[in-house]
Formats: C-alpha cells, structure tokens, sequence
C-alpha cells in the first residue's frame, strides 16, 4: 500500500511523561516520526503535540487509534485542509553576502534576525516543502548550521 | 483523616473492597508492608517470588472477575514482576500493581534499587503513574482501579516513593472518577448493529468467532444464548474456551494453529464472520491473506484499535460484548431464521466427521491427550483448569471438556511459561471450592517451582499434572517438524526428582507411570487436598496437531506427522 504523509495533532493532558508515552507508542509499533513539536495550549491544562508521520491509510488509522487510547489523550486531529508552517534557522559565515541572504530569506518570509562577529542567523517560515527549497538554495551561502523546528499546523 | 501515604494505599485497597494482596516487600515498600502488618482489611500473600506474586492476582483476577492487586518493591521486584504485567497487558486482565519507588530525592541519581519503573513498564501496561505528592494518592488509587477494570481491561502500575508513602496528608477516598480523556464506549452503535442482524439473516455460511472479550465482560450467558436462538455455528480462541460450554452442539471447537479441522475448515468456508470481542492474533488467523477471504467481518470489540487492526471489517460495533449481544438478541429473534442454516451445519459437521479432533491411544505409555480427557472424565466441572504454555497447554485447550467460562486460566498472548502454577494458586484463592488444577510441563514447572511453598503455607492446594515427556516440548516439536530434527537445548532429561521435590516443601509428590497410577493420583491429591506435584510419564516424542505452520493458511493444516 501506498505511504502518505500525514499530520496528526493530538491534544494530551500536560503532565509528566506524556511525550514519551506518545514517542514510545511510535518506536513500539514501528510507526514513523518525521517531525514532532509540542507546546502548552495556552490558558489550559493541556498541550498540543504535532506529528508529521508517514504509512498506510490502514497504518495511518492504526496510529490515530492507539493515540486515542492512551488514557491522557484528549483529542487526535487528522488533518485534511490545514496551514502548515515550519522554521528554519540558518548560521552562516559573516564572509557571505548579506543582501544576498536577506533577499532570499525574505522570498521565504524570512531575514535576517542575528549579526555577530563571526556569523550571521537568518530565520524563514514556511510550509515544508519550501523551507526544503529554502535550504537548497542557500547551500551556495556556505551555511555552518541549520536547526528546523517541525511542523506546527491548524485546521482551515 | 489525616494519615501517611502508606495508610492511604490500605485505605484505598480495603475502599475497593480488595480482599487479597499478592505481594514481596522489600526497602522501599517497607512503609507500607508496615501498615499491612496493623490492618485486617484483606489478607496479604507472600509469594516466594515477585513474577508469581503478580501472576498470582492474574490467576485470582480471571477466576473471580475482580481487579488484581500485587505489591513489590522497587528496582529488582519491579523488574521481576515486569513478565506478568506484560502477560496481563496481552490478555486484557485488569490489575493493579503497586510498587516502591526510592525517595523522590534520591530519583534520577542511580541510587541502591532505583530503576525507573513507569518508563519499562509504560509499553506493558494499560496505563500507569508515578505518585510525587501524597495528596494525589486517594485519586491515583481511584482511577487505578477504575481505567484497569473498565472499557479493554488492564494492568495499571502505580510507583509510590518511599518519601511520599511516609508523608502525611488529608484522605478522602473519591467516590467517583472524573476523567476526561478517557471515556470508553459502552453501548455499540443501534444502526450499525441492526445492520449486522440483517447481515446474519442473510448470509448462508455465518460462524461465530468468540473470544476472551466474551469472558471479560460476562457476556457467555448472552452469547450463548444467541448462538442457541440462531443455530449459527462457533469457534472459540484459546481464550474463550468454556463460553459455549463443551457439549453445546453449535460449538464446532477451538480455531487456530493448534484448532480442529472442522473449526479451521469452517473459518476458511464462511461467508459470514461474526467476532466477538477476539483480536484476530496471528496464532488465530495463521496467513492473514487467506484467513475468511470468503467472508464479511462483523466485529464486536470494546478496543476501538481491535476493529479494523488487521482484518478489515464491514460491519464493525465497538461497544462492550454484553451489551451489543444483548441488543442483538431481540433483533434477532425478529430476523433470522435459524433453519436456514441447515446445510451449512451439515457441511460444518462433515468437517468434523471427516477429521475429528482425536488421538491414538497407547496401552503402553500415558498418550498426554489421555492424560487430560481423563482429567475431564474425573474432575470436568469441579475443576479449574490453568495451564502453562507449550504443547500440555494445547492439549489441555483440545481435550478439556470446559463447561463454563473462567473455569480455564492460560497465558496467552504472551505465551509465558511459568504461568501456571502461581496463576493456579491465585485461582484456588479466589474459587476454594473448585479443585485447581495446574496442567504443566517439565519445563514450565521449573520455572516457579518456588511456589510450591507458598501454596502450602496459605493452604491453597494447587494440583499441579506434570506432562513429563523429559523435552521442552513445543520447541522440540518444531526442531522436528522444521529443524531438521535438531533438537537444540530442548532435551530436559535432567531433572530433579518431583516426588522429592514436592515433599522438601510439605507437598505430596506422586509418579505416575501407568494409567492407573493416574486416576489414583488424582483422586488422592483431590481427596486429600494437599498441594501436589503429579509427575506423569507420558508418550516421549507426542506432536500436537492439527497444526498450521506458522503463517500457513488455516485451510492448509498438517492432520498427521509421519516421520520421515
């Protein structure tokens, strides 16, 4: 069967060791995690985990299942029409062009947010699929690291 | 009431009218072994070990019905007692296991008997906590009980820090639970179960697939009953054996790798399956492809995650057995006309003609299969039967003439030898009036064979029916079958004497050779009620069949092994 990609949110209870009941129910079934971000909701008890992950539309049910039956587990979104968006944070050598790199981070709605010494950091965001183009354009920039935060998402 | 952490955990015990607690202490559980020692609200066993304190309450759990309660300490006794709550996680037994955490102080920094419990058992269990504050300790206790025996039943582990079971607080026990991510589905679907009626009244080979879910939501006298209204053909898993009862005629038998021809048969024939609360495990199913390709699924479960995990469903009703066959049963009562299955019951009996679950009998030496028809002929309804796991275990699941459910206690989805004997302790415990009987091997016995002295300290007599056929049996069987005959650490000629064995510990031994050394055996261990280890001699190199190799199709079962 075909591999989809998916994004799940699940709502969970924010309380000690609800993330690794979550990424152990992945790596125990052999499930795949492709991104994983999670923050507190804001003014409520609970938090938001988003899971980007890839299988089968059965594997993709299994998953959505067994989160549903981990006790501290409000809610599973399975999207369909949402916003994704991902960041991106870039490190280069001070040696690079600045306009250069402040006109391509704009492009992804991005600049340039830190000027040291050494190294300027940009930052973009965006939906996946253009943070990865964001990244391959700028290899000729000569980036000394690149830190992505995983994809948050809202339904339409 | 102001009282110690370790007060409350009594408190909440004898609050869930708990009336036994299999447990070993150690450092950190001391605190509360000590308010165990002041109380008289239940008993307290000590096991001799703390893998068969918990299989114990597994045992008292699937024989009564009740929540499990075992209590250990931490690090080692944790780690033991790890095997059970996996078994128990497997098969669904509700439990609640406490067990003694070092001081919150001490946590994270490696200290003299600190693991970290709640993240091995978390993948083992149905849920589990860590308590840090005491004044969480009357909620945790409450929804412990509560998310084990209800919706898919299942072990739940709370670790208690040696500080917080001496810090003292307010207690009130709660009264009700008030959880609201976790609200499991009851009532099944009306539409989705008046649908599946109409696909019963017209399907023309329908078979019934019962499994453990039926014993775990007290459903037998319902399923019974709409299989007895319908005339519809049943299978049941290892795990449902005794739902029907043996002499029901709509039961064709158990399915599966080790099932009757007829039921395997049967399965394959379907257009019809209707699964009530099993879970379509690969020692079931055999090759998933092949497994009812002729049929539409109906599929009752309780565990929304069953429905649809491996074999996809059409009709599928996820709501507690009892209470979807019990909305079942007056539709029907309307709709379906039980003769018209008259010739699918003739083409399922002709199965069973043909290829009837059976065995050759030796004048020689004890057949095992023997050995367990005649336990039935003895004992049948008197007995509970627990089993360990191997080629006795099947046999036991063959031959036994099962009339009732809970009467037959096995390890199942985990498959773990050394189940048995302490299981079977667990069940005298709960059911003193039923003779226990533990059938077992030469292997498994070995492998809580320290519970011989808590049987006898606490007077729960335990028959224990060793089928010595000096071979880890199963294991051997496949060697055979599969290997090339290479029998690779499986012979077990070496062995302790039983007779002797069971007597250091103020048990009774007896070897039995001959079939009336067996029947003598027997009536004396049950006679005179003593904790017994029975050491039959049986047929050395017996195979259990039928048997469908694994991932073989059910259709495609090997009936006799000639040896080449």
């Amino acid at each position: 069967m075909a591999e989809e990609r998916r994004v799940i949110s699940v709502i969970v209870i924010n309380e000690a060791s609800v993330l690794s009941r979550i990424s152990g129910l992945f790596s125990g079934r052999g499930y795949n995690i492709d991104s994983l971000t999670v923050a507190p909701i804001p003014d409520s008890k609970y938090s938001r985990i988003t899971i980007v992950t890839q299988g089968s539309v059965r594997v993709i049910e299994q998953i959505i299942k067994q989160l549903h039956k981990l006790i501290p587990v409000l809610k599973v979104y399975e999207h369909e029409n949402l916003v994704e968006k991902e960041m991106a944070l870039v490190k280069f050598p001070i040696s690079e062009c600045l306009s250069d790199i402040a006109a391509l981070c704009a492009a992804y709605n991005g600049k340039i947010v830190n000027v040291g010494e050494d190294v300027i950091i940009c930052n973009v965001a965006d939906i996946p699929g253009r943070v990865d183009n964001f990244l391959k354009a700028i290899k000729r920039f000569h980036p000394k690291e690149i830190v992505r935060s995983g994809v948050v998402a809202m339904e339409i | 009431m102001q009282i110690s952490g370790a007060q409350m955990v009594i408190e909440s015990l004898i609050a869930e009218d708990v009336s036994v607690v299999f447990g070993y202490p150690g450092g950190a559980i001391m605190n509360v072994y000590d308010e165990i020692y002041k109380q008289s609200g239940f008993q307290h066993v000590l096991a001799r070990h703390e893998q068969a304190a918990i299989h114990a309450a597994e045992g008292y759990s699937k024989a009564t019905g009740k929540v499990g309660v075992a209590m250990i300490t931490s690090g080692p006794g944790f780690t033991n007692a790890v095997t059970g709550l996996a078994d128990a996680y497997m098969d669904s037994i509700p439990m609640v296991v406490i067990s003694g955490q070092v001081p919150m102080s001490l946590i994270g920094t490696d200290a003299f008997q600190e693991i970290d419990a709640v993240g091995i058992s978390r993948p083992c269990t149905k849920h589990n906590f860590l308590v840090t504050d005491a004044k969480d300790l009357p909620r945790v206790m409450k929804e412990a009980f509560y998310i084990a025996s209800t919706g898919r039943p299942g072990p739940v582990h709370v670790d208690i820090p040696k500080d917080v079971t001496a810090q003292i607080e307010e207690f009130v026990y709660p009264e009700t639970v008030e959880l609201e991510t976790y609200k499991p589905t009851v009532k099944g679907n009306l539409r989705q179960i008046k649908k599946a009626v109409d696909a019963i009244a017209e399907a023309s080979r329908p078979i019934f697939y019962l499994g453990g879910g039926v014993i775990n939501s007290n459903a037998s006298d319902e399923v019974r009953e709409l299989v007895n209204m319908t005339n519809i053909p049943a299978v049941e898993t290892l795990m449902a054996r005794g739902v029907m009862g043996a002499d029901n005629e709509n039961l064709i038998s158990m399915l599966g790798m080790h099932g009757s021809y007829a039921a395997n048969m049967s399965m394959s024939e379907a257009d019809l399956m209707i699964a009530v609360g099993a879970r379509f495990d690969d020692r079931v199913t055999g090759k998933l492809s092949e497994f009812a390709k002729h049929a539409k699924v109906i599929h009752i479960d309780i565990d929304p995650a069953s429905v649809s995990k491996l074999v996809s469903a059409d009709f599928p009703i996820v709501g507690d057995v009892k209470s979807v066959i019990k909305e079942m049963i007056p539709l029907a009562k309307e709709k379906v006309d039980s003769q018209r299955y008259a010739q699918w019951r003739e083409t399922v009996a002709n199965f069973d003609k043909l290829h009837p679950l059976a065995y050759e009998d030796s004048d020689e030496v004890i057949k095992p299969q023997w050995a367990i028809e005649r336990l039935g002929q003895l004992l049948g309804d008197d007995a509970n039967i627990t089993t360990d796991v191997g080629q006795h275990q099947m046999w036991s699941a063959q031959f036994y003439p099962f009339s009732r459910p809970r009467q037959w206690i096995t390890s199942g989805g985990l498959g773990t030898m050394g189940f048995g004997f302490p299981a079977a302790l667990g069940v005298k415990r709960g059911c003193p009036d039923k003779v226990s009987i533990n059938v077992t091997g030469d292997g498994s016995i070995l492998m809580n064979i320290q519970e011989l002295m808590t049987s006898v300290e606490y007077k729960l007599p335990v028959i224990n029916v060793i089928l010595n056929n000096n071979y880890l049996g199963m294991v051997r069987q496949w060697q055979t079958m599969f290997y090339d005959k290479r029998h690779s650490s499986t012979d077990l000629s070496m062995q302790p004497d039983f007779v002797m064995l069971a007597e250091s510990f103020g048990g009774v031994g007896y070897r039995v050779k001959t079939k009336e050394e067996f029947d003598a055996a027997i009536k004396d261990a049950v006679e005179k009620n003593v904790v017994a280890l029975i050491d039959v001699t049986v047929n050395r190199l017996e195979n259990v069949l039928p048997m469908v190799p694994a991932g073989g199709s059910l259709f495609n079962m090997m009936l006799e092994y000639k040896d080449k």
